[in-house]
């Protein structure tokens, strides 16, 4: 197991760097950056800017230094935890995002959780019970849920929330707590509003995970053993649970890695629309705005959260899995 | 017996063939095994129930989409400046217990100077019967140019003379929202086919050289796939998109788009490719191929591609819902396509906030075709999935 994890872990150090050098690219290829618009831009309102302002601020962010310089003073920087200078907000990156990050993370791991409570019973129900008009249902609705847009579930249920229980719009706590320094009232009134977004968010990944358990335990319910044991009058209920069910559970841990970026992805927009302070909104400004190393650490930061994730979950999976384990090979 | 005509010098039974000699077989049986692979799973299929139902509907839409100003009653950008914001109009069929035909009624309007917005009511003096099948010049936005080939003016379903047919309400410029969907039916119908063509060539090329070489080249891809996958997928489309220059031509820009999705979306094809490879270059036609002197394109794609063609198909169809999915996001964001260009997800930019859920939800009804679009295509795709493998 400890070769395995280590084996695990190295194999991460060339995933990330191959990240960052694609989002570096890719924060890079528009054209022009953000002095060049920025000045443009004050310009076009006839204000003056002192180029001598500019152009040390220019140098102090190598941005008249070769491309791979400009690489690898960011990645640099990023193993320091220094995650660059934000040129819109002229404030260092990290002073900028503050809570967003954290919240993020609060965001997505509370729709994960959500996603795991309400597939495991559903998937459980729907495979015992087959082909009853209770699994058409529920398989409906998990289809539904698959293809309505987020974005414009997070719209109806935020207005109903509005309309039903008066619940402010938007944001992911009361307007007084939202410099406030963290404290208890300030986690209840998250958690208040915390259930919107992750209904929202959590909507296809539940509906994918429902259809997935309920096929692997129909599998295995079909199996020899299952049988027996209803043969020699083993109690329905223990039937199921003692091995079929262990048995159907390795998508839960599996699919981590597959629900992580799925509820990233499904985060960022639903969080322009409810308008959350999560990475979203911002990512997106920064993304239209070329504030270079803000998009750049914001999307550093999302791929990175899905690295470890999987990580976390290959990990999980080999533990309980020995097949997995022994062969060496993560299951991909 | 000629002995001495026969080329052959071992005895050859000259009678003709009987398949049925050993085993008689029905017309039904002869007919099963020798149907090639396409016709087997063409009869698979059409047992799926829903699987086809939402091809024949999928197909309608197809239909609809290309023949859209046929379709719509008004053309994309023509505006009714007195109707903006009118809420849908009922078809009704019997005015005053007497069958009067299709015919909506006229709107009256009034401004609500409290909440400074239109309110619309029906006005049940007027009576506008709906013509059908009509070529009419009487009301703007009834010309169109026809695949840019010629002009007309023919319809399915004109409002009359004088009259408005507002079947799902105008939008803030008052234009006819039923039009607009239809007409967005042809980009958001055809993205998902093109995001689909350019990720599955994608897939099958990067993952047949994987599969077929194995080795060195197979790691540095796996790796590349791993890295591809681990990435949040609308957070890196969205940087994708915000890269297209804003001077590109609408064109462009859509084309830009489907590039953008299927770029992300090839790993999940590329792996089934490549596991297939792995398993099928060891077979025996592909040795007898190599020792021919075959060429390693020619092998892949003229040998080992067929044998399975079909999975490829089915998942590549239960790929185009994510894509739908996610223009129809990415126009939402106002990252996506552009107007003039007109997608669900463009009309979708409009309801934005909450103030259009409440006061004008018609504007969030080009979300129902999406839904509907997406669903069929998964339905078709499960069904075409298990069709695949006529033989089990």
């Amino acid at each position: 197991m400890l070769g395995y994890t280590v084996r695990r872990v190295l194999m991460m150090i060339p995933t990330l760097l191959a990240i960052s050098a694609i989002v570096f690219v890719i924060i890079q290829l528009p054209p022009g950056d953000y002095f060049t618009s920025y000045l443009n831009e004050l310009q076009s309102r006839g204000e003056s800017v002192d180029p001598n302002k500019i152009a040390f601020l220019k140098e102090q962010y190598g941005f008249d230094k070769p491309l791979y310089q400009q690489y690898l003073y960011w990645v640099g920087g990023l193993l320091h935890g220094d995650m660059g200078y934000s040129f819109e907000y002229d404030l260092p990156v990290r002073t900028v995002v503050g809570d967003r990050l954290l919240l993020t993370f609060v965001v997505s791991f509370t729709t994960i959780l959500f996603t795991w409570l309400v597939a495991f019973p559903i998937g459980v129900y729907t495979a015992v019970r087959q082909y009853s008009v209770s699994d058409y249902s529920l398989t409906f609705l998990g289809f539904i849920g698959l293809a309505t847009p987020n974005f414009l579930l997070a719209l109806v249920l935020q207005y109903l929330a509005h309309v039903w229980f008066g619940a402010s719009i938007g944001g992911l706590m009361d307007a007084q707590y939202i410099d406030a320094s963290w404290s208890w009232a300030k986690v209840g009134s998250v958690l208040a509003h915390l259930w919107i977004p992750v209904i929202v968010i959590g909507t296809s990944g539940t509906a994918g995970m429902i259809r997935r358990l309920r096929a692997n335990l129909l599998d295995e319910l079909q199996k020899q053993y299952v049988v027996t044991a209803h043969a020699k009058g083993m109690p329905p209920l223990r039937a199921l649970l003692k091995y079929p069910l262990r048995m159907a559970l390795n998508p839960f841990i599996a699919d981590i890695g597959n629900l992580l970026p799925q509820v990233i992805s499904g985060a960022a927009i639903v969080s322009v629309v409810l308008s959350l302070p999560t990475t979203g909104p911002m990512l997106l400004r920064a993304l239209q705005s070329q504030d270079m190393y803000l998009a750049g650490s914001f999307l550093m930061f999302l791929a990175t959260l899905t690295v470890i994730g999987t990580l976390l979950s290959d990990l999980a999976l080999a533990a309980l899995d020995p097949r997995i384990r022994f062969t060496g090979q993560a299951a991909s | 017996m000629n002995d001495a005509s026969d080329p052959l010098p071992h005895y050859v039974n000259r009678a003709p063939y009987d398949p049925d000699a050993a085993e008689p077989m029905s017309a039904a049986q002869r007919r099963f095994y020798s149907a090639s692979q396409w016709t087997l799973m063409w009869w698979k299929l059409r047992r799926h129930r829903v699987a086809v139902v939402s091809g024949a509907f999928l197909l309608l839409l197809y239909l609809a989409a290309a023949f859209a100003e046929v379709i719509a009653p008004y053309d994309l950008q023509s505006r009714h400046t007195e109707y903006l914001f009118a809420p849908p109009q009922r078809v009704h069929l019997f005015h005053d217990g007497a069958l009067t035909g299709p015919y909506v009624y006229g709107l009256s309007v009034r401004l609500d100077l409290d909440n400074m917005r239109w309110v619309y009511s029906e006005d049940r003096t007027q009576i506008h019967r709906l013509r059908f099948f009509c070529t009419a010049d009487d009301y703007p936005g009834a010309r169109y140019s026809f695949w840019n080939l010629f002009e007309t003016s023919f319809h399915l379903v004109c409002p009359a003379p004088g009259g408005q047919l507002f079947l799902l309400g105008t939008d803030r410029l008052g234009r006819d929202m039923f039009s607009r969907i239809v007409y967005g039916a042809r980009i958001s119908l055809t993205i998902g086919l093109l995001g689909i063509s350019i990720s599955l060539l994608l897939g099958v090329v990067i993952g047949g050289i994987a599969g077929y070489w194995g080795g060195i080249v197979d790691i540095l891809v796996q790796r590349l796939i791993e890295v591809v996958r681990s990435f949040p997928e609308l957070p890196l489309w969205m940087a994708l998109s915000a890269i297209l220059p804003v001077t590109w031509s609408p064109i462009a820009v859509y084309l830009g788009i489907t590039v953008i999705l299927g770029l992300l979306d090839w790993p999940g094809l590329a792996r089934a490719v490549r596991s297939k490879l792995l398993a099928l270059r060891e077979e025996d036609f592909c040795l007898a191929a190599q020792l021919m002197g075959a060429s390693p394109p020619r092998i892949i794609f003229r040998h080992l591609l067929p044998s399975f063609s079909s999975h490829l198909i089915a998942s590549a169809t239960l790929s185009i819902p994510s894509m739908i999915l996610a223009e129809t996001a990415l126009s939402f964001l106002g990252l996506g396509l552009r107007p003039p260009i007109t997608s669900w997800g463009v009309l979708l930019n409009e309801a934005q906030n909450i103030n259009v859920v409440a006061l004008y939800p018609w504007l969030m009804l080009p979300v129902v075709p999406v839904i509907l679009v997406v669903l069929a295509f998964q339905f078709l795709g499960d069904g075409l999935r298990d069709a695949a493998d006529p033989y089990r």
